[in-house]
């Protein structure tokens, strides 16, 4: 798919051949051998071309985000939110989105396999029976299990039931992004592991210690909606929040930072620890103005505000997060706390020790992959050599597959019955979507091995669950379940909470040098710690901050890039203590100075096609005793180069002011700041109106609420079967995604470097100069006002995309889309597929439009505002996209149109856009702003 | 060799030579020329600049192939710079047919007899760069087997071309231009294929040429006819110097490009091709001459007044140049000041600067006598303002595109070999072609060149 094949494979030739040998001599068969039964009888509800929506959830590290899964004739194609679903409220983030692709990924695991051969299922639970028989004499002693978090209730259940057949048998639960300083931090604070909930629309001032609660944590979306409420200039007004970082690495969070702070990880634990000793009143004055601003501005919003510490922090960290949220009246208001939703297991580490001391007879890997994400120090592969059996179940035959005498393929999320719990433990269904694809297993039913459950399917086993929960009304209530996907007041209710007293602080590895050089390590923001690397839609995903695809890159500071002479590209070599690694530079604007982070997730080793071989592994630096931040690194320059795929190449907005942003007291002193001539009054024209007597579709793209994290990007990808086109294709500069987000950094300022995102879709111009250049009428309007590209006409010239102020157009240079086969089904039906050589762009997703169209045809009235809504515009967790019709006076679009920040782009060029935007609005700390 | 070395020497005013040297007559201008042809053998020479022609012919055919097979992406084009090299070439190939037919059209109307000997082989690389310019937007189309969606023709799917699109009427000016080239230049070469087919020995060349001579018999009515409907077919191809030009300025002018969006567009297009085109002629001609001979027909006069023609257009697209940058900083625009700025110092400002020199430093070398004399000198420059001319439609249509309206979209373009093989193909192409039109074809009009020696003579007695 992305290295294009040759014209004709050998393969390909034979088999064409074969089949016109087939063709001649066997012409005149009259009927097949097999059977066929046709498809005589409809399933219930089911209207063939008619796409039907189930309700399901995908998990990552132990949390679900509720989705419906679009199937079209039995074909799961498209994933949107669950607007029931409390982590989605309808919208995803983007690594949800592909993973449509990981369930048809042809390079899953086809087949069991003993020492790497095929094997059969039969004889894995025979070998197994037989196995346990003598464990269950030793009280199932050397019995181990490592999964992934998981926070599903018939897993637990599954695993009480081995516990008391085994009572000593062990869990281990292994996952590269944990959450457990956070737990860890609420321990010491409260006494218990809890995790926190956090209320961002109660919030008026938010601090974010090195947290990306928009992007990089559970719950992230409902974060992300609930944000942008607070935040909407219209809803809030002068009442809009205030939000601080401080952290290392720009994050989506930090871009969307009234102040931002760049500090090396280690300094973020000294600026809590200074903002709870000033709190409590226990230190003297000074600091940055920052510190000073924040201080003031929490001190003045008790019971408003938030501070929220991230992952990455250690557990004192957390500690002084929920100390400051209580001294500030916070919980109960702005954040609860609740029972973690993932169940606790014993740590990698444990069980690497086991390995070692040979306790182990018998491993199972559920869905982990320690071989590639464990810490480097544990030497996990060496120590999983020892283990007379071993087991894996996965999606791949991965790096840790690889070191097992067994492998079993799983079921995918969408292939399965399970259940899981959301970040707020609100609990939800998983339904399969299609029979498994590839064979494989569902996790539920590799334990009910263990649990003596031989013939129990996972959908008996989830039933079994829930049946003590739904009591009497067992039929209606699990039906209502998966209908709704969330199980009705199932969230984890509020702990009341008491902080103990303060325990001496630790003393920390702060960097004492302040020369010294710090190494991070963050999850990837599209193929997270490693596990999504094989899937290409999110591999070309540009990095919000970075705009890098198919890479990862050693991220640092300018500073630090002109004192060791680095440019974009350069590679260096990186070393903590006597581990090593050579990787790319790529220069972040806003990272802290003395910094160097790398995103995990690449270097697999295994991981298909698409994903092995790919950037660099930070693994090998990642140690046990610090796995998110490192001090002590070393770096050199090597002297060599790698290319790195950006999709932009240039981030100044050059007085363009494309992205055209004001603070909060300027938007309410003059709320037009943004309009410029052309949009007070449209330049003159020679050619008269084109009278819309229908609908004429337009849509507004806030800019105050979009926070850069390219889920439209994505969600358009898998909407519109948009190509993928690798690593060498977007090296020079032929991406094909039909909206992009830009990303421009203004010059640094008091504030911070200061970055902003702008979402661009074709603008639909109603003069547009595509459509006056085509000579062959492929570009045309249409009469609701799109600007339609119709494929079959289009020959190529490209003088369309030439034409086009914007650069939406994206045009086929080689034959990009060439699926793989078994990808081909993942398709949305009603898009066409494009081939080489035509031109195409976003149309507002002519066929949603269409759809909803059919519908109102059928009621004989007028399609509802809100009734189309674009793929874009469904997946966006800020809701910053609104579409619909512009002569419907009643219409969200409309009144977003009417607002006083609402301007065109370029719209001095009289394009006329129907894609305009609203102004970005940032509430910045003022001098003369109250204490 | 040896005449060119004399002429070096003797640097009189070269304007002042006669247009035809010697004593001829028409046997002796008959001889020379169908000798050419059908006397020279086919020596070292000749095979080696067919295999070197055929060579990057079969380089072309390679390189269409692949492209037919893989699409324009083998090439280095992207968003947003989606054109390249294809349009370069086609722009540069359409700008030097130009000048053959100013020299045949618009020369004869005006009536400049110097044109007489040199009309042919301009019309002749007229026909073979309007080819190649011809393929160009062909090859250059991202489906081309769907080229001919171009005319308007009646069809099933009952759509006509989208007749608002400068490249619509492009295809109309360039399927014109070249079929009343094609019919200009075969016209005037009836009268010659008669002489051929007379001169021939063999039976073979005798039908060959006799079939190409469509009949002619040299009849006072024949000649009747030939001479005006000759007269009516320049009058309808002159103006086509000026529109075909136009039609591809408006490729770019029409756009609302900052650098492209230019009213002075047309003119300069014109004046640019005509530079263009009449340094081709001077680096065709200059060889040509040397090799077989020709000094009595071309003399330093033709050479001389192809350079001066070659210095003012030159000044033309110097007027140009600066007038684009006046207007970009008057008009106060600033994308079209950004454009302005980026072209004179971005990542390539050495295009531009290239450009400069060849375009309007290098032809400054003709005010010179000595220069003007020298066929070497001469064809130095030609090669220089064929470098610069190429180099500058790679700047019109590179700079207008990388860095446009939003810097977000900004982007740089790398040629790959395919953008060079299919460049250096067709200059195969080309030469190719021209090396068997002088094989099989009298190079020069032997009609016009009898008639002129009569003229010069009645004049003299």
């Amino acid at each position: 798919m992305l290295d294009l094949p040759p014209l004709i494979q050998r393969r390909d030739f034979l088999r064409l051949m074969s089949a016109a040998l087939a063709l001649a001599s066997g012409g005149c068969v009259r009927r097949p051998a097999a059977r066929i039964v046709p498809y005589a009888q409809t399933p219930s509800g089911l209207t063939p071309g008619e796409p039907q929506f189930y309700a399901t959830a995908l998990t990552q590290g132990g949390y679900a985000h509720g989705v419906l899964v679009r199937s079209d004739d039995g074909r799961p194609t498209k994933i949107e939110g669950n607007p029931a679903h409390p982590a989605s409220l309808g919208a995803t983030g983007p690594i949800e989105q592909g993973r449509i692709l990981e369930l048809w990924n042809p390079a899953r695991s086809h087949a069991p396999l003993q020492q790497g051969l095929a094997t059969t299922w039969q004889s894995f639970t025979s070998m197994l029976a037989a196995r346990l028989a003598g464990l269950q004499s030793r009280g199932g002693a050397g019995l181990y299990l490592l999964t992934g978090a998981t926070s599903s209730p018939t897993l637990r259940r599954q695993w009480q039931r081995i516990a008391q057949r085994y009572p000593a048998a062990r869990w281990h639960v292994h996952e590269a992004v944990d959450r457990d300083a956070v737990r860890a931090g609420a321990m010491r604070a409260f006494g218990a592991a809890l995790e926190p909930v956090y209320r961002f629309h109660r919030a008026r001032i938010v601090a974010a210690l090195d947290a990306d609660f928009l992007a990089a944590m559970p719950g992230a979306v409902r974060h992300a909606r609930d944000f942008a409420r607070a935040r909407s200039p219209e809803q809030a007004g002068a009442r809009m929040n205030r939000l601080y970082a401080a952290e290392c690495m720009p994050s989506v969070t930090g871009a969307a930072a009234d102040h931002r702070l760049p500090l090396r990880t280690a300094e973020i634990l000294e600026l809590a620890q200074r903002l709870e000793a000033r709190l409590a009143g226990n230190a003297a004055d000074g600091g940055p103005p920052w510190f000073d601003a924040l201080l003031a501005d929490l001190a003045a919003h008790r019971g408003e505000s938030l501070v929220v510490a991230g992952e990455a922090q250690p557990a004192e960290m957390h500690e002084l997060a929920c100390r400051i949220n209580a001294r500030l009246g916070n919980i109960g208001r702005t954040v609860d706390f609740i029972a973690p939703p993932p169940v606790a297991g014993e740590s990698l580490a444990a069980l690497v020790e086991a390995m070692r001391g040979g306790t182990v007879d018998t491993l199972l890997v559920l869905g982990a992959n320690p071989a590639y994400d464990a810490p480097a120090d544990l030497e996990f592969s060496a120590a999983l050599g020892s283990v007379p059996l071993s087991v894996h179940c996965g999606l791949y035959v991965d790096e840790t597959a690889r070191l097992c005498h067994w492998h079993l393929p799983a079921a995918h999320e969408l292939e399965s019955w399970s259940d899981a719990r959301a970040f707020d433990g609100t609990a939800c269904i998983q339904q399969p979507l299609i029979a498994p694809l590839y064979g494989g297993y569902a996790v539920h039913e590799v334990l009910a091995l263990l649990s003596g459950e031989h013939d129990a399917t996972a959908h008996g086993l989830v039933q079994a669950t829930w049946r003590e929960t739904f009591g009497n009304d067992f039929e209606t209530s699990w039906q209502q379940a998966l209908q709704a996907g969330v199980i009705a007041g199932s969230a984890s209710s509020a702990v009341k909470v008491a902080l103990r007293a303060a325990a001496p602080a630790v003393a920390r590895t702060v960097p004492r040098d302040a020369h010294d050089l710090e190494l991070n390590f963050r999850p990837d923001p599209c193929i997270w710690d490693g596990r999504y690397a094989d899937i290409p839609w999110l591999q070309e995903l540009p990095r919000p901050l970075t705009q890098l695809t198919w890479d990862n890159a050693a991220l640092l500071a300018p500073e630090l890039a002109v004192e060791f002479d680095l440019h974009n590209e350069d590679v260096v070599e990186l070393w903590v203590a006597d581990r090593r690694i050579e990787a790319p530079v790529w220069i972040v604007n806003g990272h802290a100075p003395r910094a160097v982070t790398l995103y995990l997730g690449f270097g697999r080793r295994h991981a298909g096609d698409v994903g092995s071989g790919r950037g660099v592994d930070p693994y090998a630096l990642r140690t046990s005793g610090a796995p998110w931040f490192t001090a002590g690194l070393g770096l050199r320059s090597t002297g060599t180069r790698v290319p790195l795929a950006t999709v932009q190449h240039h981030h100044r907005m050059e007085e363009r002011e494309p992205v055209r942003s004001g603070t909060l007291s300027r938007f309410l002193a003059q709320p037009d700041f943004a309009r410029e001539a052309a949009d007070r009054a449209p330049p003159p024209t020679l050619y008269p109106d084109f009278p819309y007597e229908g609908h004429a579709w337009g849509m507004t793209i806030d800019l105050a609420a979009c926070i850069g994290c390219n889920a439209c990007t994505i969600a358009c990808q898998a909407e519109n079967n948009i190509p993928t086109v690798g690593k060498d294709e977007v090296l020079r500069g032929r991406e094909m995604h039909w909206i992009r987000v830009d990303r421009y950094e203004a010059a640094p300022q008091e504030t911070g470097p200061h970055t902003d995102f702008q979402p661009v879709p074709c603008m639909q111009c109603e003069h547009a100069p595509c459509e006056v250049v085509c000579p062959v009428e492929a570009s045309v309007h249409d009469a609701e006002g799109i600007n339609v590209q119709v494929y079959n006409r289009c020959v190529g010239t490209r003088f369309c995309s030439n034409n086009c102020p914007y650069k939406v157009r994206r045009f086929n240079f080689l034959q990009y889309a060439r699926d793989a086969p078994g990808l081909d089904a993942q398709r949305n039906p009603e898009v066409t597929v494009r081939n080489r050589g035509v031109m195409e762009k976003c149309n507002y997703c002519l066929q949603r439009i269409v759809r909803g169209r059919i519908a109102a045809d059928r009621d004989n009235r007028r399609i509802a505002d809100g009734e189309v809504v674009t793929a874009c515009q469904a997946v966006c967790p800020t809701q910053a996209i609104v579409f619909g019709d512009l002569n419907d006076p009643a219409s969200r679009v409309r009144a977003n149109r009417e607002l006083p920040r609402n301007y065109a782009l370029l719209g001095e060029l009289d394009t006329r856009p129907r894609t305009t935007y609203l102004a970005k609005i940032t509430h910045p700390r003022e001098p003369d702003d109250a204490a | 060799m040896n005449a060119t070395a004399a002429e070096v020497a003797r640097p009189a005013a070269p304007e002042a030579a006669p247009v035809l040297l010697g004593h001829h007559t028409d046997g002796s201008i008959t001889d020379r020329i169908t000798g050419i042809v059908l006397q020279r053998g086919r020596g070292a020479g000749f095979w080696l600049a067919i295999g070197i022609s055929g060579a990057a012919t079969v380089l072309f055919v390679v390189a269409i192939a692949w492209l037919f097979a893989r699409g324009v992406g083998i090439w280095g084009i992207n968003q947003p710079v989606s054109w390249g090299f294809a349009i370069t070439n086609y722009v540069w190939w359409v700008a030097i047919g130009n000048s053959g037919t100013f020299i045949s059209a618009f020369l004869l109307l005006l009536r400049q007899r110097w044109r007489t000997s040199i009309n042919r082989f301009a019309e002749a690389m007229t026909i073979f760069a309007v080819a190649m310019a011809g393929l160009m937007p062909i090859l250059h189309l991202g489906r081309p087997w769907f080229f001919y969606w171009l005319a308007p023709y009646p069809n099933a799917m009952n759509v006509w071309p989208q007749w608002r699109s400068p490249l619509v009427w492009d295809f109309f000016a360039i399927a014109t231009y070249l079929i009343v080239s094609i019919l200009f230049w075969y016209m005037g070469l009836l009268p010659d294929l008669a002489t051929m087919r007379d001169a021939a020995r063999r039976r073979g060349r005798q039908l060959a040429y006799g079939l190409a001579a469509l009949g002619w018999r040299g009849d006072a009515r024949h000649w009747h006819h030939y001479r005006s409907a000759y007269l009516l077919l320049g009058g309808v191809a002159a103006p086509l110097v000026i529109s075909v030009h136009s039609v591809v300025a408006f490729e770019f002018s029409f756009a609302n490009l900052p650098g492209w969006h230019s009213a002075i567009y047309a003119p300069y297009f014109i004046a640019g091709a005509l530079f263009s085109g009449l340094a081709m002629a001077l680096t065709i001609t200059i060889p040509l001459r040397a090799i077989f001979g020709l000094h009595d027909f071309i003399t330093a006069r033709h050479l001389a007044n192809i350079a001066k023609l070659m210095l003012a257009c030159g000044w033309i697209i110097t007027y140009t140049y600066v007038i684009e940058l006046f207007t970009a900083f008057y008009g106060g625009d600033r994308y079209e000041i950004h454009t302005a700025l980026a072209r004179m110092g971005g990542d390539y400002a050495w295009i531009y600067w290239t450009v400069v020199a060849c375009n309007v430093l290098v032809p400054q070398l003709i005010w010179w006598r000595a220069v003007r004399a020298s066929p070497l000198a001469l064809f130095a420059i030609s090669i220089l303002v064929n470098v610069g001319m190429w180099l500058e439609r790679m700047m019109i249509i590179l700079t207008g595109l990388y860095q446009d309206f939003l810097p977000s979209s900004w982007g740089n373009f790398t040629p790959t070999f395919w953008d060079w093989a299919i460049l250096a193909g067709s200059l195969g192409a080309f030469a190719l072609l021209f090396i068997l039109f002088i094989r099989f074809v009298p190079a020069l009009s032997m009609t016009e060149l009898r008639r002129l020696n009569r003229d010069i003579t009645q004049a003299g007695s």
